[in-house]
């Protein structure tokens, strides 16, 4: 059950209170989220929208631990990853999230293979182990026959595949999705938006996304909205589509 | 675990037009480095093998070189029954030598350079025993006949077998020619000591140097101290391939250091060669790097991760360098022997010891041209970056 008023039970796997970001940008303070509240719970998908300069990816970078808020905690799975040093951080993000980005950021000289064993290069598996977890996630994928291809080699929504398969080998808590078909046409979009709702129906995964696309929007169990630094409840993801796009 | 190597290798490969800079620039120095340092070799080389540790060269006591040396007659008389000196059929194996230097033309060039002229005994080669006649024959004494180094005969005009030349009042057959193993004694010109002498007119009753053969190498001792302590005496008694491994070291030390300048002032050109390849890597790159860290690989790894790629781009490099250098291994050039200001020539000696050397410089240079672009990579705002196209 997603709510964002902060009156989520203590157990959500994710749960953050009073979360503030304030950059500072020629000696001007802007304030891009304000005392926000979200609780996420195993097996959801999110879905966060706004428009550009929301702090929809200042969020997703937060959630993930690639940034650290001005004020506020936030809490994965009873470890509250605010006051973490940065080594530590790193740590956490390697055994709890998995990253898909718009641009798919796979490693141009790396094989598909490879890209999707480098998070694994981190666990104490052994190279067999670390196989068989590529073969299965590129199964899951659907590119088991293009583990050898470069990223070049691939389609765009191949690339975004391998990218998915990337960021579940490790099988972490959670998925960030920074726009993930943003890059793609329609039809990439519906597999890849289809891959993804897979992975939380099927595997249980918990999803959290960012996208302008009212479209993509409507494979989540919700859709909330960024306005003014603070998560807004209350459009399901149909009525944005109805609506016209982003809020 | 660390970033894997094969995403450096693939990387330096795919960037290889900007990482050839750094290549080209490491090769050259690590160039210059080795045959700066193999020429230093190959000089003190050719001096050392000059020198035999079953010879001993007695000079006047606190001269520095047999050219501030001088050794009378009457005293030649008391070395020659001292003991510990080897003896022949004809008595003891010592040669009384005189040094001289005589301008004759290079043949390069035509311009007069200064050649060893040493006066000898006629049983020299029974002392001086990895020295032999390869073509024509040995001097007969008391007869104008000179007998020629090998390097001496291939770098100076009018020294081949058979031909004569004009030194000092007389003028000289040359009868042989000699191999003297790649020592400085294949610089020099040897003839009859007092026709030499007459020819200059230096006293016949002073020579430079004497030389001696040991009955052992371990008699130098009992040699030593009798020599020393005769009051009649005033002698410095060294065994023969110490004395030239101390010659040799001036112009080493010369050599050494002014190519250690030359190799330095070349590698900071180098370091900010890498620093430019690596720098370029990083920027290139930052997508890649922010990604790699997203995903949880730490700062210190990114470092290493780069460090390595510096490495290997200046590994490379060093073996270009080594590469290039070999070719001159061997190679026989020439230069003024500021002990006795005569031309010696003497080869580039590589060895593999200093390709190690080469190579070790080579990653010195990486790992400095390396380590600021590193540590840059690894301090970048990750979600930033992680947007950048």
């Amino acid at each position: 059950m997603i709510r964002v008023d902060g009156t989520g039970k203590s157990n959500s796997l994710i749960q953050v209170r009073g979360l503030d970001k304030t950059y500072r940008r020629g000696g001007e303070e802007i304030q891009v989220l304000q005392r926000l509240n979200l609780d996420v719970d195993k097996g959801d998908f999110v879905a966060f929208m706004g428009p550009s300069g929301s702090g929809k990816t200042t969020l997703l970078n937060l959630l993930g631990g690639l940034d650290v808020p001005t004020h506020g905690s936030i809490t994965v799975a009873g470890d509250e990853i605010t006051h973490m040093s940065g080594n530590k951080l790193t740590q956490w993000r390697a055994r709890h999230v998995g990253f898909i980005f718009q641009m798919y950021n796979l490693l141009p000289v790396l094989t598909a293979f490879q890209n999707v064993e480098l998070p694994l290069l981190l666990t104490k598996l052994s190279k067999s182990d670390r196989r068989k977890h590529v073969e299965t996630a590129l199964g899951v994928v659907g590119l088991a026959d293009r583990m050898n291809h470069y990223p070049r080699q691939l389609s765009g929504g191949q690339e975004q595949r391998v990218a998915i398969a990337r960021a579940i080998v490790a099988d972490p808590t959670f998925l960030l999705c920074d726009e993930p078909t943003g890059d793609l046409d329609r039809k990439s979009a519906d597999e890849i938006m289809e891959l993804i709702h897979r992975l939380v129906t099927e595997h249980g995964k918990t999803v959290l996304m960012v996208t302008h696309d009212p479209v993509v929007a409507t494979r989540a169990d919700t859709t909330l909205h960024l306005e003014k630094g603070v998560l807004v409840e209350g459009k399901t993801s149909h009525e944005s589509v109805m609506a016209g796009g982003a809020a | 675990m660390a970033i894997p190597l094969i995403y450096n290798i693939r990387s330096v490969k795919a960037r290889w037009t900007s990482t050839i800079v750094a290549v080209a620039g490491i090769a050259g120095t690590v160039g210059v480095f080795i045959a700066m340092l193999s020429l230093a070799r190959g000089f003190r080389a050719t001096l050392v093998s000059s020198g035999s540790a079953d010879n001993a060269l007695i000079t006047r006591a606190g001269a520095t070189s047999e050219m501030t040396s001088g050794v009378s007659l009457d005293s030649v008389k008391i070395i020659q029954d001292a003991p510990g000196i080897a003896r022949g059929a004809n008595g003891p194996l010592l040669t009384p030598e005189a040094v001289l230097m005589a301008p004759i033309p290079l043949r390069s060039t035509g311009t007069d350079a200064n050649v060893e002229l040493r006066g000898v005994s006629p049983n020299v080669f029974a002392i001086r025993r990895n020295i032999k006649i390869i073509e024509g024959r040995m001097f007969q004494p008391g007869l104008s006949e000179l007998v020629v180094g090998k390097n001496a005969m291939a770098t100076y005009s009018g020294l081949t077998l058979g031909s004569t030349i004009g030194l000092g009042s007389a003028r000289w057959q040359v009868v042989g020619i000699f191999d003297a193993g790649g020592s400085a004694f294949d610089s020099e010109v040897w003839g009859d000591a007092h026709l030499l002498n007459g020819a200059y007119n230096r006293p016949d009753t002073l020579s430079q140097s004497v030389t001696v053969h040991l009955a052992s190498p371990a008699a130098l001792q009992q040699l030593k101290d009798s020599l020393t302590a005769d009051p009649r005496l005033n002698v410095d008694v060294t065994r023969e391939i110490d004395y030239y491994s101390k010659q040799s070291t001036r112009m080493t030390m010369l050599i050494t250091r002014l190519g250690g300048f030359v190799a330095l002032i070349m590698a900071i050109g180098a370091v900010f060669g890498a620093l430019n390849t690596m720098y370029s890597a990083v920027a290139e790159r930052g997508r890649e790097i922010a990604t790699m860290r997203a995903l949880g690989f730490g700062a210190a790894a990114v470092v290493i991760s780069f460090l390595i790629e510096a490495l290997l781009i200046s590994f490379v490099g060093g073996g270009l360098g080594c590469l290039a250098v070999l070719p001159l291994n061997g190679l026989t050039t020439s230069t003024m022997n500021f002990q006795t200001f005569s031309s010696l020539a003497f080869a580039f000696k590589i060895t593999p010891e200093l390709l190690v050397k080469g190579i070790f410089f080579a990653l010195t240079m990486g790992l400095i041209g390396g380590l600021l672009p590193a540590v840059r990579a690894a301090s970048g705002p990750v979600a930033s970056a992680l947007r950048e196209l």
